[in-house]
């Protein structure tokens, strides 16, 4: 079957999310830095609800490592994170602009790689990027809004992991604890919870809902 | 007395650096906010804490 027009698929959006929310979701741009467990489950959720404009950024690679939680296929391995991940977001939204940058996101280039986002999403998977990323858009864009993942590694409860809002625009998901570096592996459920919950918290803040 | 993540402790006088310090957190992996602003790494040895201030230590952990 071919692929559905522009207008078909918007139009399913819409009556599943209402015309006002659509609206908001199709104009709006999400950068998403780091494009692992949590980046390409966090990147797939927000194509699939249609948000227009998604800029994926991520250095790396697909390994086989990756496989058990990771939105990526055996075929893609050795590929771009950015390259593969953006072929799987075209074939699920063939209509988001989607922006995909092979590179790796310091203080020095943060500032103008993420300039044209609204939301900035949190990603990465070692606990030093995640402070430098978060310290650098918190200090020098704080018009940003910035959602941010820690503590989602091994198998504790799922109700452990919940949605946090630090300051007015820095929401921050997960346990909070539970640290990949004390031995406990990332399984896929643990960390699609955490994903879906920064997703969530994005979707909440296009729709002009802050609360948690 | 300042407010610590929702716990009242006695550190007026102490800088960001000295608060981590006694908390035996590694700045590296930290975002501190005052009274919800951001304090700058580069200023983590002379930012001084006030009483009355809440202060929010966010510690990242790895995983992704």
């Amino acid at each position: 079957m071919s692929v559905p027009s522009r207008e078909e698929m918007y139009r399913a959006l819409e009556e599943r999310h209402g015309a006002d929310l659509q609206k908001k979701l199709d104009s709006a741009s999400v950068a998403i830095c780091g494009l692992g467990g949590l980046g390409s489950n966090i990147a797939i959720s927000l194509a699939r609800a249609g948000v227009g404009h998604l800029h994926i950024i991520d250095f790396d690679r697909v390994d086989i490592s990756n496989l058990n939680r990771q939105q990526y296929f055996p075929e893609q391995l050795g590929q771009l994170k950015s390259v593969a991940l953006k072929d799987t977001l075209e074939r699920i939204a063939p209509y988001c602009h989607i922006k995909a940058d092979n590179i790796k996101l310091s203080e020095d280039n943060i500032p103008d790689l993420l300039s044209d986002a609204d939301i900035i999403v949190e990603a990465f998977d070692k606990a030093d990027q995640k402070a430098m990323l978060v310290n650098c858009v918190l200090e020098s864009m704080p018009d940003k809004f910035l959602v941010s993942g820690s503590g989602m590694a091994g198998i504790a409860p799922s109700n452990m992991i919940t949605t946090n809002k630090i300051t007015k625009r820095f929401y921050l998901c997960g346990d909070g604890v539970s640290d990949v570096e004390d031995g406990m592996g990332l399984v896929s459920s643990r960390v699609l919870i955490c994903a879906g919950h920064q997703a969530h918290a994005v979707i909440r803040i296009i729709a002009g809902e802050f609360d948690i | 007395m300042v407010k610590i993540n929702g716990e009242l402790l006695e550190k007026d006088g102490k800088t960001v650096t000295e608060m981590l310090a006694d908390m035996e957190i590694s700045g590296q992996r930290v975002a501190v906010e005052i009274n919800e602003e951001i304090v700058p790494k580069a200023k983590y040895d002379e930012t001084v804490l006030n009483d009355g201030d809440h202060v929010e230590v966010v510690r990242f952990v790895g995983g992704g």
